[in-house]
């Protein structure tokens, strides 16, 4: 069973890597990573807020969404999965809310880090991404706590390394027409190019 | 609607141009990144997937911009997200019944037009702002500006990729037994990152712009 765990997590942070395998969280990824700490600093939030909306949708999916999910209340025919866009944004937006207020009031120096990042990630496409992969590959509960924290941390990665990238970048001399986003998508292709090597590896 | 100022007025007309070129959402505003790269392995489903974007981001314009005056400020982010999942759900349920190996294809690509932020970025940036015929205009022209590079870059990697256009295959088997090879890469995610990188170089330094 563990070792199930481990392999899905390798997978989720290195072989299918959420950026740069399935290109979610580019926005974020292009307007926070030019400077290292604020990269780790929305790294951090990403992933603590995957790990807690990745299994919490697991939850509404299963016990409201689902074809035949709402047999407990006694309606075994309702089948509401056409909304589960609309849900999932809605418990996504809350719960940036709810953290959001929690890391207020016990942890203000934490707060002071994430502070400014949290209401940008309710629109990261990376969240959304993972509740909506888990979904169609229609994991278990242990499952869906592994995976959205492993592609919290493969985005974690990716964001850092682009910072530090980026950093060294300013020494160098670019082609003005490159300069900005061009640069950054060439060095995102070279790096998701680095990631491939990692398909095939199971545990 | 318009009021006093002419349907096809200049402004509204120079809103409809500007972002085509000059303020393409893509490559100028570096919005809705995401969807654009995963989409694009081939062209049938870039089409779909501009078709529905285009759909999507004229509507949600439109009923912002006519809801402008009565959201809010303090909810307004709650209530564009409503609006838009709103029209994302209409657009995946009309793919499903109509297209459904497309559908399947672009697959969690459609839920997340909902956090494309083409979408949040028209709706705060301008329909909060302006009326509804140039907010329309404003969507229409920021769709098609975004179309036209996903095209771009789908007809790109397909040609390179695959060989082949809208799935008929070009290349003739001669060149194949010639030694001629797809190019595996293009199918992959580097190529999408490499081929936008490329097309941003050419069009900055063709409209000379320089960022940074």
């Amino acid at each position: 069973m563990l070792e199930h765990y481990l392999s899905l997590f390798v997978k989720a942070v290195f072989v299918e890597n959420i950026l740069l395998a399935f290109f979610l969280g580019m926005c974020s990824f292009l307007a926070v990573s030019k400077k290292v700490e604020t990269a780790i600093g929305l790294g951090i939030a990403v992933t603590f807020v995957m790990t807690i909306t990745t299994p919490v949708n697991w939850a509404v999916n299963e016990y409201l969404l689902k074809d035949g999910a709402l047999a407990w209340a006694g309606l075994p025919d309702v089948d509401l999965s056409f909304l589960e866009f609309i849900t999932f944004i809605a418990t996504i937006a809350a719960m940036v809310q709810l953290v959001e207020m929690i890391v207020d009031k016990f942890s203000p120096k934490l707060y002071a880090a994430l502070g400014i990042f949290l209401p940008l990630i309710a629109v990261n496409c990376a969240i959304l991404g993972a509740s909506l992969f888990m979904v169609e590959r229609s994991y278990t509960f242990g499952e869906s706590i592994v995976f959205g924290f492993g592609s919290g941390i493969g985005w974690f990665l990716a964001i850092v390394a682009m910072g530090a990238i980026r950093y060294k970048l300013r020494y160098s001399n670019v082609p003005d027409g490159l300069k900005g986003l061009g640069i950054t998508m060439l060095v995102t292709g070279l790096m998701s190019m680095a990631f491939m090597l990692f398909s095939g590896i199971q545990l | 609607m318009a009021g006093k100022e002419k349907l096809f007025s200049k402004k509204n007309i120079a809103i409809f141009k500007e972002p085509l070129v000059d303020n393409n959402p893509i490559t100028f505003q570096v919005l809705g990144i995401c969807s654009s790269l995963a989409v694009t392995v081939q062209m049938r489903t870039a089409l779909v997937m501009s078709l529905a974007v285009m759909f999507v981001l004229t509507l949600s314009n439109i009923s912002i911009s006519l809801l402008r005056k009565k959201i809010p400020s303090k909810i307004r982010i709650i209530v564009e997200l409503a609006v838009i999942a709103t029209l994302v759900i209409l657009v995946d349920q009309i793919l499903k019944a109509y297209l459904f190996d497309i559908s399947k294809q672009l697959s969690v690509f459609v839920g997340l037009i909902i956090t494309n932020c083409i979408l949040m970025g028209r709706a705060e940036a301008f329909a909060l702002q302006n009326k509804p015929w140039p907010s329309f205009l404003d969507g229409l022209g920021n769709a098609l500006g975004y179309g036209w590079i996903l095209m771009v870059i789908a007809t790109g990697r397909e040609i390179l990729g695959s060989g082949s256009i809208l799935g008929f295959q070009i290349f003739p088997d001669s060149w194949y037994a010639a030694g001629y090879e797809n190019m595996g890469l293009m199918v992959l995610a580097p190529g999408a990152f490499i081929l936008l990188g490329l097309l941003v170089w050419a069009q900055r330094t063709i409209t000379k712009t320089v960022h940074e």
